[in-house]
């Protein structure tokens, strides 16, 4: 007599797959998504920001004027009309003179990331990485079998210290180290003017490549967006961006601009996966910036999410219990807040689903399960108010929280089975 | 379900899935099994998800019957099926009162008690009780009284969440703590060991039969919500492999329980049998998962019947039976 596992593939499947379950903190994100609950776990934009009439005509524009083209295979490394223009936008970032002949037009950030890693890890291989970093990374990592280190960051992002003892500790194992330099997922810091150039001096001493995912370098509020790696070394840096942040997330461009050197293997590797990224996504990215004005809406994005950042700081102010920290974003779309001692993020989700708030626990950036004493806490997508809402239940969760533990006593967090994408929501929760 | 030229015409059927428990992600899967097999034996029905725009969906265009895809306090408690009966409207499964009964476990367990049906010894506390007391205190009574092995768990909900096997005296608060983020109120019980099964049981007009139980082998060796809801991570035996006399005590005690807290249609029931072959009732759920993972489909299939049908049965039962 035999049993069923509803699976019958279950003895079959490749090692990177194992561990791949579902699980509770995850199937908590299916209620954030209903209109009662305020979403702070999401990471989207706010498209409703964008003139949705003028894109669709442009759309329309990209079927019926250009469907030749736009509806066809293209080539593997993407037109060379976007790959111009996002030698252009680059420029704004302080990159200039990248070679349109060296950006390799990519499905989302993702693909890029996932480019870099089957370029470069073999399994057992070590990527250093900001803990917490972002989860995505950690899941293109975790596939290629890599392990990831985690290097602390203060709020002046990345320690460079840390990083040299970091690569030391390694033992020259490491093969890149993998960082979001500005207004970073989840943590919201920033790398100083003075960090850039220590980080990247100590990469170069141990010949480290340096991965830079910058998608939210162009969302600043206020001060100087410190110019990213790639504009201050031409090799030895990996570039990587995407429209996702500044334009529609929903068509999926993003970039890599890599050393000339790579850059055959990435298209190779690219058509390897993918064949060539969607042309019609590139014809629509294209058309958006050489006829939309997308600078002046970049800077409607930016006086959104700087109102929205700020309706939650305040609101953090006035409302969290004491011993709650948070970081003070200027960019981006994350404020990143370490709670009271004794509090667990994740082990506390159900009782904010409860109280019809959602954010993400900490857990879900680290590679080993830490970070239980921390939120990711998302403003881009939520208006002031709901945000002012949502971090008003957040504290009263927390408030309940301390008191429970209050009568229990300490308890040791439960470790984290399978990997960090278990306590994150899906992409498409808002 | 009759025009007005007075013909007969196939039933209009509204599964509800979804709601805002935390078992939302599971009854959305239920419920898009439950749309696919109604449809596949040619039935009518469309899913929804209970929110505000159900009432005037329901007055304006009403169902002939609603299937509850629901899984936790929406769906369980009888909440929803008191304003399903306000609403005149038919609907697969227990009434609101066994429903609600059923739901809080301590609740259904005083009642199988009273009516003989073993179930492991308990003990339900809400959290603001600890805090009165002292939870040193009440957690050595409890410790005491009951033994180790505890299992610790919300007095209301499913799916294992926030459940958890205490083993060790340290384990306790923990447990307590991760069960009080589900629930006000916790239940800790006697640990039973031995063989988990489930008996899904079933009354298609004739009176309740059981199907043949499930056996129920996590491979990590626990129960929880990964093991339930990922294919490949339990190993589920139909017929459980029981001798036959005690297979039949099983189902004969699965009888008892649907009986005694007042099920109808369809229901499932947790069950542990000891080592001396004892079954004990752990709990029943009036508004079984019906996911690909989900227990009471496979005992369907294993009881020689479909899915599809079944459902269409019961929900023919309901129309006919009208509201409760």
């Amino acid at each position: 007599m035999t049993g069923t596992t509803q699976d019958d593939y279950t003895d079959r499947y490749a090692r990177r797959v194992r561990g791949m379950t579902t699980s509770e903190i995850r199937a908590l994100f299916a209620v954030a998504s209903r209109p009662e609950v305020v979403s702070l776990a999401g990471g989207q934009p706010y498209i409703a920001a964008l003139p949705l009439d003028a894109v669709g005509e442009m759309m329309n524009k990209v079927g019926a004027d250009l469907g030749t083209t736009s509806l066809q295979y293209g080539i593997g490394q993407g037109t060379i009309e976007l790959r111009e223009h996002i030698c252009q936008v680059m420029e704004l970032s302080g990159i200039t003179g990248a070679s349109p002949d060296d950006v390799v037009v990519t499905v989302g950030g993702q693909q890029a990331l996932d480019l870099v890693a089957r370029l470069f890890l073999d399994p057992g291989d070590v990527v250093l990485a900001e803990g917490p970093t972002y989860v995505g990374a950690l899941g293109v990592f975790q596939a290629a079998q890599a392990q990831v280190r985690h290097v602390a960051m203060d709020a002046d992002g990345l320690i460079p210290a840390a990083l040299e003892e970091a690569i030391v500790a390694t033992g020259g194992r490491a093969k890149f180290l993998y960082t979001i330099p500005t207004y970073q997922n989840p943590a919201g810091v920033t790398l100083t003017e003075e960090r850039r150039e220590q980080v990247l001096d100590i990469c170069e001493r141990h010949g480290l490549l340096v991965v830079e995912d910058d998608p939210y370098g162009m969302l600043s509020f206020e001060g100087e967006t410190p110019r990213p790696l790639r504009a201050r070394r031409r090799e030895g840096v990996f570039y990587l961006s995407t429209f996702s942040k500044t334009f529609a997330p929903g068509l999926r461009v993003g970039w890599i601009l890599a050393p000339h050197a790579v850059r055959e293997k990435l298209v190779m590797a690219s058509e390897a996966n993918i064949l060539c990224p969607s042309a019609f996504a590139q014809s629509a990215v294209t058309q958006y910036l050489a006829t939309m004005p997308w600078r002046e809406q970049l800077k409607t994005y930016r006086e959104i999410y700087r109102d929205r950042r700020d309706a939650m700081l305040d609101a953090l102010r006035d409302l969290m219990p004491a011993g709650t920290t948070w970081t003070r974003p200027n960019g981006g779309l994350f404020v990143w807040a370490t709670i009271p001692d004794g509090l667990d993020s994740k082990a506390m989700m159900p009782r904010a689903i409860a109280a019809r708030v959602a954010y993400v626990p900490g857990t879900g950036f680290y590679a080993d399960g830490t970070g239980t004493s921390n939120m990711r806490l998302n403003f881009s997508f939520p208006p002031p108010d709901r945000i002012r809402e949502g971090i008003r239940r957040l504290a009263g969760v927390m408030e309940q929280e301390l008191a429970l533990r209050a009568v229990f006593g300490p308890t040791t967090p439960q470790r984290r089975r399978g990997p960090a994408a278990a306590d994150t929501p899906g992409p498409d929760l808002a | 379900m009759i025009n007005s030229m007075g013909t007969s015409t196939e039933p209009h059927i509204l599964v509800l899935a979804g709601g805002l428990s935390y078992e939302r992600d599971v009854s959305l899967r239920s419920g898009r099994r439950v749309l696919d097999a109604l449809r596949a034996t040619g039935l009518s029905a469309e899913l929804r998800d209970a929110d505000v725009a159900l009432l005037p969906t329901l007055q304006e265009d009403p169902p002939d019957a609603v299937v509850i895809a629901l899984h936790g306090a929406t769906g369980e408690d009888g909440s929803l099926r008191g304003v399903l009966d306000l609403c005149g409207i038919p609907y697969v499964g227990s009434p609101a009162a066994a429903a609600r009964l059923a739901w809080d476990k301590p609740s259904a367990k005083s009642r199988l008690r009273e009516e003989g049906i073993l179930t492991p010894d308990w003990v339900a506390l809400p959290h603001d009780r600890f805090s009165e007391l002292g939870a040193v205190a009440v957690l050595a009574r409890i410790e005491e009284r009951l033994g180790l092995p505890l299992m610790v768990k919300p007095a209301q909900g499913g799916s294992g969440l926030g459940a958890s096997v205490v083993r060790e005296s340290t384990a306790l608060s923990a447990a307590m703590v991760s069960c009080f983020a589900y629930d006000s109120t916790a239940l800790v019980e006697k640990y039973v060991t031995g063989t988990s099964v489930a008996v899904s049981v079933l009354d298609l007009g004739e009176g309740p039969f059981t199907l043949p139980a499930v056996e129920i082998v996590p491979r990590n060796g626990v129960y929880d919500y990964a093991a339930r809801y990922t294919a490949g991570l339990t190993t589920w035996h139909t017929p459980a492999r029981l001798p036959a006399a005690i297979a039949s005590a099983v189902a004969g005690r699965a009888l008892g329980a649907y009986r005694a807290l007042g099920l109808k249609d369809l229901a499932r029931v947790d069950l542990i049998v000891d080592a001396e072959g004892e079954p004990h009732v752990l709990g029943v759920n009036v508004s079984p998962g019906m996911t690909e993972t989900s227990l009471l489909p496979l005992a369907v299939q294993a009881g020689g019947l479909e899915f599809g049908k079944v459902l269409g049965e019961l929900v023919r039962l309901a129309v006919e039976r009208g509201a409760w």
